[in-house]
């Protein structure tokens, strides 16, 4: 994800400080990866260099650096063609769990197995998942529910491929 | 380690000339939410019918509280069927004639219970599963999802030790599915019912405490039993 495009994003509702920037990333996008302060502020810099954001003000108070930023009108045509840019979709072509499956087919080792073990680790996380949605706020279950149709599409394949091992095998022993 | 509350050992059957089950085996116990998974006809749902005794099996044991239900005759099957099972199918299965708290009372007006003691739960079931506003609605006045909530409420009237589910999202969309099985997986953590849920959906088995994989008819553990149940 794009940090500098969100800080920006973040910025347009109106100036903010350093501190309060990195609070909002990590209450709203942080979940698992909250950003470091050395993240924020090299960020900052960035956008500061490039005419993204600009400075007005500093607060008097404790902390390090309390200077307000604020982001400026090219700062917001930027923000405006990344929202409209689609993302690109992720491609999953060299997949260590096929090359994990045609290995095992190809020393008679037992690929249902494999697929086995990679489907309970999956369903044990799609578990923790869906407990998480259930605790959290409507934030945390629309993240939760990304991360679990995501997972859910690779238990498809695994289900598929299992299915179709006798059929893969007889390809990788020719 | 306490044995189990229902237990199928071995099960065998077959249809014809098609084997829907080749020597499967499955424990539950109290409480549990076990999802059962695997392809279309690979004999989930004629596993769920032997264990809840709706289909005799051709060959192995189905234990239910230390009786084996799979030599029962029809009449004491059925009574316990009745008192001890809660079921959910895919579509609903209401009585179109009767409205929903009719079709959530019936099976304790079954059991001999008088209509406004079976009523009177009936609309509780109906509060928890947050559709006692359609209680004297007909199913064909109210939406699938409801309708399914509806199924549920009359699964768990008679406070069963075990609830089958068998596909009970599968003819609702995702947000309709979730919320079912929210309901039904709370409701019966409240009562202490165990739940056997044969499902195709991940996200719908990601409601379960552990999953069961069948394939050609035979069944792969591939969890352990969580701590705390057996």
């Amino acid at each position: 994800m794009s940090i500098g495009n969100t800080l920006l994003g973040l910025l347009e509702t109106g100036p903010r400080h350093g501190y309060d920037l990195k609070r909002a990333y990590d209450q709203r996008f942080g979940h698992d990866r909250p950003l470091h302060y050395g993240q924020v502020y090299s960020t900052l810099s960035r956008l500061l260099r490039n005419g993204l954001v600009e400075e007005c003000g500093v607060e008097a108070g404790g902390g390090p650096d309390r200077r307000r930023y604020a982001i400026t009108g090219e700062g917001v045509t930027n923000l405006e063609q990344w929202l409209a840019t689609p993302e690109d979709p992720t491609l999953y072509l060299q997949n260590t769990l096929y090359t994990k499956v045609v290995l095992a087919l190809m020393s008679d080792r037992s690929a249902a197995d494999v697929l086995d073990h990679q489907r309970s680790a999956h369903l044990r996380l799609m578990r923790e998942l869906t407990r998480r949605k259930s605790e959290g706020d409507l934030a945390d279950e629309l993240i939760c529910d990304h991360a679990l149709f995501h997972l859910e599409a690779d238990l498809r394949w695994l289900e598929l491929t299992a299915a179709r091992l006798e059929q893969l095998r007889k390809r990788v022993r020719v | 380690m306490s044995d189990p509350l229902l237990s199928g050992v071995g099960l065998r059957k077959s249809f014809g000339p098609t084997t829907a089950l080749d020597g499967a085996s499955l424990d539950v116990w109290p409480g549990e939410v076990v999802a059962v998974m695997g392809p279309s006809g690979s004999g989930k749902s004629t596993l769920l019918h032997c264990l809840a005794g709706i289909v005799p099996p051709d060959g192995g044991e189905v234990t239910y509280g230390g009786q084996v239900l799979s030599r029962m005759s029809d009449g004491p099957r059925s009574a316990l069927r009745r008192n001890e099972f809660g079921f959910v199918f895919q579509f609903g299965q209401l009585v179109v004639e009767l409205t929903c708290v009719e079709n959530v009372a019936l099976p304790l007006r079954l059991a001999g219970v008088g209509r406004r003691t079976a009523e009177r739960e009936a609309r509780h079931w109906l509060a928890q599963l947050e559709v006692d506003d359609v209680a004297g609605k007909r199913p064909g006045e109210v939406s699938g999802g409801q309708g399914q909530r509806v199924a549920v409420a009359r699964a768990l009237v008679t406070r069963p030790r075990v609830i089958f589910a068998d596909e009970p999202t599968g003819a609702l969309d995702s947000l309709n599915g979730e919320r079912v099985m929210r309901l039904l997986v709370d409701a019966a953590n409240q009562t202490g019912a165990a739940v056997l849920l044969v499902t195709h959906e991940p996200r719908v088995a990601a409601y379960s405490d552990r999953e069961v994989v069948v394939r050609d008819g035979k069944t792969r553990i591939v969890d352990d039993v969580p701590v705390g149940f057996p």
